[in-house]
């Protein structure tokens, strides 16, 4: 195995060639020990991307961080700490650590092809020396104490030698050395599971990576009642994998028919929402004339932990929320906006903000923006005298819509996207009431507020709620799951599984046949040496017991 | 029983266990210094005597009955008794937590709850494997544990009893939070084990003799088998629990199977470091004191994640508020 001599005479001792380097680099990098540093340069790399929001974990959170740290951000961008799991430099880490591990499987493989078709080694000249060893005294032949030996190895499922005959061999060795002894050995099965946990992580990370090229995360915000047509320009957000393609989109359509919310009314958790689920119906694949087409739409009881799958894509329930219906005149008297609006929900009492964009109001252009209270009290909560408006509860007992007015121009002109929670306040000016201090609408449901300076009239029509569902694809998931249980299986034989080797002689002598039984723990966990000399004494107990 | 009967019972049934553990603590506190007192070849008879003598405790173990050895095997017992008294105790208090909540459910499903099943596991394992793995040398650090996290648990961590919270309530809690529990507490003994090994590694290195409560204590070579087999037990059951059960639960209740959730990570991570303990036991170089480095940094990194993840990041396993899922998406025109 030495390399072979190189033509050049005069290398310096420590001068490699280029393919001694390489064999050399290849040797450092499937090491043992650069795999243990390289784990923990990985677990060390994993560290940031609990630290600093991720965008592909939270992008309202990592922006917002951007925002309030200007000049690290910048520095942080360039590290892609922001997307530290798919960043380059943690990739290189766990590619290096996956080569390293093959570069490692794989000799250990061949070695263990060879080793599983080989024979237990003939026993040591002396047994006694190894750690493990009895002996006794018997006056059976030898015969018969190496079959009922072999009998005994056999039930406990060990790889026996197999004897060799006395005719068979050349007879230069002395008959007696070649057949007083059995060899045996047992737990082939730990290796295997060391070399199948190895090899499932592959698995995992090819399941894993088919996952994130292949497949798409979705997100949607559907106002109940509203049908959603499982097409690209539906989704309010749509995340697809490096490789997803447009014609994956499987052909389905649904509509959110009934919410049930369960709200806590008394108890120590008063006012907490429990069990919501959505009454779904849905088709697939969708008619032509949309899910009210459908002759005989199927149902589901969509709720959290209780996702939907149609074909390869899965629906799940992640959200709701309120969403008013609110009807605005202009000031010719023409309705300008009439419908639902999503308002986000702040607080876990569903406290919702949200904003009304009227672009098609005359003579100007309206937006408002404010607070939606579901169970709205007012009380005096520092004693000052004046009301403070609070919301109780997440459920509609007492709704309250209460907003800002703005005019002039929404800037939804100029082509720019712009969000639908936000008013781009550059060209708006927040209407003034008689006293001069800036309108503010409260409305009950049902009620009508006129806007100061002939803008026109808003009337609160009612609450609507909207449920968030996430629509995704992930293939290779039962990859990646087959592929941890697998390991997980081959983890339970490398950590479990007990490889031993054990040898039994038996030697004619004057007073009788002595018989020496010894075993060798080959786990190599020195693990506590208790375990191989029970076996030794069990077999001792069976060899001893005449029949 | 009403639920609040049950719930005044669990808070009650809290503070009696740690009450008891801390008499416990105090009784192998009493054993230890007992211990120390006597003089090095005494100990050494003691020892193989307080192991083998199991039946009476007041019976003389040496062939000179000393009062010292006598103290030992004394408060030795009662200490385990204690603990095993405040363990039926700590586990009353988790079911009549369970019984508190309106409907019943399992009593772990806040951080408050999470500490108090994950202690009892510690105390359950630490019983269960007394005798088999002659832990009698590990009592007052695990009782000290156990006590310590209770209190935080009780102090900082106290919650009213409450229904699940909708994302909570699947049969996932059982299988998956059940086999973290058990994975944690058994790396706590591990990492307890592993800590030993370092401080003995330590006393070896200067020559310091086998004195009073070091007399008790396993060989390196013992403590490291010991923090092996505690550690190939965990890994696996560790493994089940964050790289299998969970992400079958992430993906049912937030649609993705691995999201790099802050909790998800840290898990990882302990999932890294415990791997590379178990490779670096066997290479040159690495076993000894550094697999048992490793070991610790595993079970600091095990319990910062916790408690330390759901206070100093936002995850979604925060159960350290009530959080219901609050819609912060922007929705673009």
């Amino acid at each position: 195995m030495t390399a072979a001599p190189t033509s050049s005479g005069e290398r310096r001792p420590g001068e490699l060639t280029f393919l001694e380097l390489l064999r050399w680099g290849w040797r450092q990098l499937t090491s043992m020990r650069t795999a243990l540093v390289l784990l923990l340069l990985l677990a060390l790399a994993a560290v940031p991307g609990s630290v600093v929001p991720q965008e592909g974990v939270d992008a309202l959170n990592a922006s917002q961080w951007k925002e309030d740290h200007p000049t690290l951000a910048p520095i942080y961008e360039r590290l892609g700490l922001f997307d530290v799991y798919s960043s380059p430099w943690f990739a290189a880490i766990y590619l290096l650590l996956m080569i390293s591990l093959v570069g490692c499987i794989i000799p250990r493989t061949r070695v263990y092809w060879r080793a599983l078709r080989a024979q237990p080694p003939a026993a040591p000249r002396n047994l006694t020396r190894l750690p493990d060893s009895a002996s006794y005294v018997t006056d059976e032949s030898p015969g018969v104490v190496l079959e009922r030996a072999r009998a005994a190895l056999r039930r406990r499922r060990y790889r026996i030698r197999p004897s060799s005959e006395p005719s068979s061999g050349p007879s230069s060795e002395p008959a007696g050395v070649v057949d007083d002894a059995v060899s045996a050995e047992r737990g082939y099965l730990r290796e295997a599971g060391n070399l199948l946990f190895h090899l499932s992580l592959l698995v995992v990370l090819a399941g894993f990576a088919a996952g994130s090229l292949l497949g798409y995360q979705g997100g949607v915000i559907l106002v109940q009642g509203h049908t959603f047509g499982n097409t690209l320009t539906q989704y309010d957000d749509f995340a697809p994998g490096g490789a997803f393609r447009t014609d994956q989109l499987d052909d389905f359509c649904f509509a959110i028919d009934d919410f049930d919310v369960e709200w806590l009314d008394s108890g120590p958790n008063q006012g907490m929402a429990r069990g919501f689920a959505a009454d779904m119906r849905y088709s697939a694949p969708c008619p032509r004339g949309g899910l009210g087409e459908a002759a005989e739409p199927d149902r589901y009881d969509l709720r959290v932990n209780h996702p939907l799958s149609i074909g390869d894509t899965e629906l799940f329930l992640i959200g709701h929320g309120y969403a008013p219906v609110v009807t605005v005149r202009d000031g010719n008297g023409d309705v300008a906006y009439s419908g639902p609006t999503v308002f986000l929900p702040q607080d876990q009492n569903f406290l919702s903000f949200g904003v009304i964009k009227v672009p098609d109001a005359l003579p100007q252009q309206l937006g408002f923006d404010g607070l939606l209270y579901p169970t709205y009290v007012g009380i005096d909560q520092d004693g000052d005298g004046v009301t403070d408006p609070t919301n109780v509860m997440g459920d509609l007992r007492n709704p309250l819509l209460t907003m800002r007015v703005l005019t002039g121009d929404l800037g939804m002109d100029t082509g720019a996207s712009q969000s639908v929670y936000v008013l781009d306040q550059a060209g708006l000016e927040p209407v003034v009431d008689g006293e001069g201090k800036p309108a503010r609408l409260d409305l009950s449901v049902g009620e009508t507020a006129t806007l100061p300076d002939g803008l026109g009239t808003v009337t609160f029509e009612g609450i609507e709620r909207w449920q968030r569902l996430q629509i995704s694809q992930t293939p290779g998931k039962l990859v990646a799951l087959g592929g941890v249980v697998l390991a997980l299986v081959g983890l339970l034989g490398s950590l479990f599984v007990r490889p031993r080797r054990i040898w039994v002689r038996a030697v004619r002598t004057e007073d009788g046949t002595l018989v020496h039984v010894a075993a060798l723990d080959r786990s190599g966990s020195s693990d506590l040496e208790q375990v191989p000399s029970d076996a030794l004494e069990n077999l001792l107990t069976d060899l001893k017991e005449k029949p | 029983m009403t639920d609040a009967d049950w719930g005044t019972l669990s808070n009650q049934a809290v503070a009696a266990a740690g009450v008891v553990y801390f008499l416990a603590l105090l009784s192998h506190l009493v054993e230890w210094s007992a211990l120390s007192g006597r003089k090095r070849a005494a100990a050494q008879v003691a020892s193989g005597g307080t192991a083998a003598a199991g039946g009476s405790t007041l019976v003389a173990t040496g062939p000179e009955p000393e009062p010292e050895n006598q103290r030992v095997a004394l408060f030795g017992r009662l200490g385990v008794l204690l603990t095993g008294l405040a363990a039926a105790v700590h586990l009353l208090s988790l079911v009549s937590r369970g019984m508190a909540a309106d409907p019943n459910r399992v009593p772990w499903s806040n951080m408050y709850e999470f500490t108090t099943a994950g202690t009892f596991v510690v105390a359950l394992l630490y019983l269960v494997l007394y005798r088999r793995l002659a832990l009698a040398w590990m009592a007052p650090v695990v009782v000290g544990i156990v006590v310590s996290l209770l209190m935080v648990a009780v102090i900082w961590l106290y919650e009213p009893v409450g229904p699940l919270a909708e994302s909570l309530n699947s049969p996932w809690l059982v299988i998956h939070v059940v086999s973290a529990i058990i994975a944690t507490g058994a790396f706590t003994l591990g990492g307890i084990t592993s800590l030993f090994y370092l401080l003995r590694l330590r006393r070896t290195s200067k020559g310091a003799p086998d004195r009073g409560v070091w007399a008790r204590i396993p060989g390196l070579e013992r403590l490291d088998a010991l923090s092996y087999r505690i550690h190939a037990f965990a890994f696996p059951v560790w493994t089940f629990a964050v790289l299998i059960t969970g992400p079958i639960w992430a993906h049912q209740a937030w649609s993705r199977y691995w999201n790099w959730d802050p909790k998800e990570v840290w898990a990882f991570i302990t999932w890294v470091v415990y791997a590379a303990y178990l490779h670096a036991r066997t290479t040159a170089g690495w076993k000894g004191r550094n697999a048992a480095i490793l070991a610790l940094v595993g079970t600091a990194t095990l319990w910062f994640n916790f408690i330390g993840v759901n206070y100093f990041t936002s995850s979604q396993h925060s159960y350290a508020a009530p959080a219901e899922s609050v819609v912060d998406v922007v929705r673009r025109t």
